[in-house]
């Protein structure tokens, strides 16, 4: 009997362990990201320096993120169309290509291009600057890490990520229209009448509200892994990991809850 | 009760984890002195420091600078604290994203790009006082050597004129004579400068030069402290041992 009793006892205990393990993370996170905004609204402040993670954040993923746009947008056309054709609705082309991009695909798939270019890398770099110290040394030469490291990421993520959505809708729609008036034969000023109609500010304002969480997810786990980073090396690898699967599990969490919750 | 005491530490605890690293560290260091604290890897030496800075929350005792408990300083207070140190870092830590003179300088900008010419400059003088060309000042970090980056570092540690300095393993990674030049450098910096000094190392000959007393840190806590002429006739077993670098002895 005590046996049983046992493994039970076992089982409940690694259940507990698992939940409280998941609960102090989720609190550090918390923490790390009060500390971040609770500093940054005292001076110094570093507008340079949130330039310059605009510009990485940003700038520098538009190629990528409009590569993923064109072609998703391309795709999904040819798929609506395909599956359209069995019931005679091929008709629904252009609505249902601004409505995949605008709510659902142009948020995540750029969300997840830019955390897996953009997380990494800041976990890698702030990784590599807690082990040789460099984190420690600047607090001594009287500048706050959270202020001139933390703080432009989380602001560059909040503003960037939004600006790349918008453009990778706008690339993913052409792509669709791209495919569907050049290979579909799609009446080229009907198409945009239809997209013209299906596409409501209130879609593109949840779309830009998903999108700030993103890019504030993306920056929050980039900078935090990295911070955290110990153990030379091999701890940067496994920092520049952890930021990057959590960043996108984030990105899918939050995006579900956010649309269950608006649509539900 | 005449001499004036800069850092003092009360009984300062540090565990991480299961490993206890300090365990009740007492410590007093007088403005103007220069002292070395002494110690095997892994004894603590680093955590002291870290401590002291803030960088470390210790689990128990008290830290006064100038008289002032760090414990229950605001963060405000606490930056204010930090702005009397300058410490010079075992590797370095120079950030290597940015040119010379802006790591020279990154204390007076707080990091910012401003005042270009006027920068340079500063940097320049305190490159000089090191012992370096201004020829680098645009130079990245990585293009320099191991023993100046070091040289660097230091330039960059006392740029803002702090009050206490802190050089954690000075000369470790350095070839004798780069070594002896830093531990010059250091002496120099104290006598001129009048900064209160405290260094870590297992240097011996480095502990000697530079410090005015020298204190051993073992097994998280100082078990003997007392001027440098003193250290090779301490008449404490471990400090024996250990300065004599011999594998047989108390310390295992």
């Amino acid at each position: 009997m005590t046996t049983i009793f046992d493994a039970i006892i076992r089982f409940l205990a690694s259940l507990g362990r698992l939940l409280i393990g998941a609960l102090a993370a989720i609190g550090r996170v918390a923490t790390f990201g009060g500390t971040t905004v609770a500093r940054m609204v005292r001076p110094p402040y570093y507008p340079g320096r949130v330039f310059e993670q605009l510009l990485q954040m940003g700038w520098f993923s538009l190629p990528v993120v409009g590569m993923t746009a064109i072609f998703s947008g391309a795709a999904l056309a040819q798929q609506i169309y395909t599956a359209g054709s069995r019931f005679n609705a091929t008709s629904t082309v252009p609505a249902v290509v601004v409505l995949g991009m605008v709510r659902e695909l142009g948020p995540v798939l750029v969300g997840l291009m830019v955390a897996g270019r953009v997380s990494s890398a800041m976990a890698a770099e702030l990784g590599t600057m807690r082990v040789t110290e460099q984190l420690d040394a600047m607090t001594t030469l009287r500048t706050d890490p959270y202020r001139y490291l933390i703080a432009p990421r989380l602001i560059a993520g909040l503003i960037a990520v939004p600006l790349l959505v918008l453009i990778a809708n706008a690339i993913g729609i052409f792509g669709g229209y791209f495919v569907a008036v050049y290979k579909l034969d799609f009446n080229a000023v009907g198409y945009l009448n239809t997209t013209r109609l299906y596409l409501t500010a209130t879609d593109l304002q949840m779309a830009l509200v998903k999108s700030a969480f993103f890019g504030f997810f993306i920056a929050l786990m980039g900078c935090y892994h990295g911070f955290r980073a110990q153990g030379g090396a091999a701890g940067v690898g496994r920092a520049t990991t952890d930021a990057v699967v959590s960043a996108f599990v984030m990105i899918l969490l939050s995006n579900m809850i956010i649309t269950l919750m608006a649509f539900g | 009760m005449a001499v004036e005491h800069k850092i003092v530490l009360k009984d300062v605890a540090k565990t991480f984890g299961s490993n206890t690293v300090l365990d009740g560290v007492n410590l007093e260091i007088e403005k103007g002195e220069s002292m070395a604290i002494i110690g095997q890897s892994g004894s603590g030496k680093s955590v002291t420091l870290k401590c002291i800075l803030g960088l470390v929350k210790p689990d128990r005792g008290a830290i006064w600078i100038d008289g002032e408990d760090v414990a229950t300083m605001s963060q405000r207070e606490l930056e204010r604290t930090r702005a009397k140190f300058g410490m010079l870092f075992q590797g370095s830590a120079l950030f290597d994203s940015l040119p010379i003179w802006r790591n020279v300088t990154f204390a007076l900008t707080q990091g910012r790009a401003r005042d270009p010419v006027k920068m340079k400059k500063i940097a320049a003088e305190n490159l000089e006082r090191v012992g370096l060309d201004s020829k680098i000042l645009n130079l990245r970090p990585s293009e320099l050597s191991g023993g100046m980056q070091k040289r660097v570092a230091l330039a960059r540690a006392i740029a803002p004129r702090p009050e206490i300095i802190f050089f954690d393993e000075p000369t470790t990674g350095l070839d004798p004579i780069r070594a002896d030049v830093i531990n010059d450098l250091i002496v120099e910096l104290v006598d001129d400068l009048g900064v209160t000094a405290l260094t870590i190392t297992h240097d011996m000959a480095s502990a000697r030069k530079i410090a005015h007393r020298v204190a051993m840190l073992y097994q998280g806590k100082i078990i003997w402290r007392g001027p440098r002429d003193r250290l090779y006739d301490s008449g404490n077993p471990y400090v024996d041992q250990f300065v004599q670098g011999r594998a047989e002895g108390p310390i295992r």
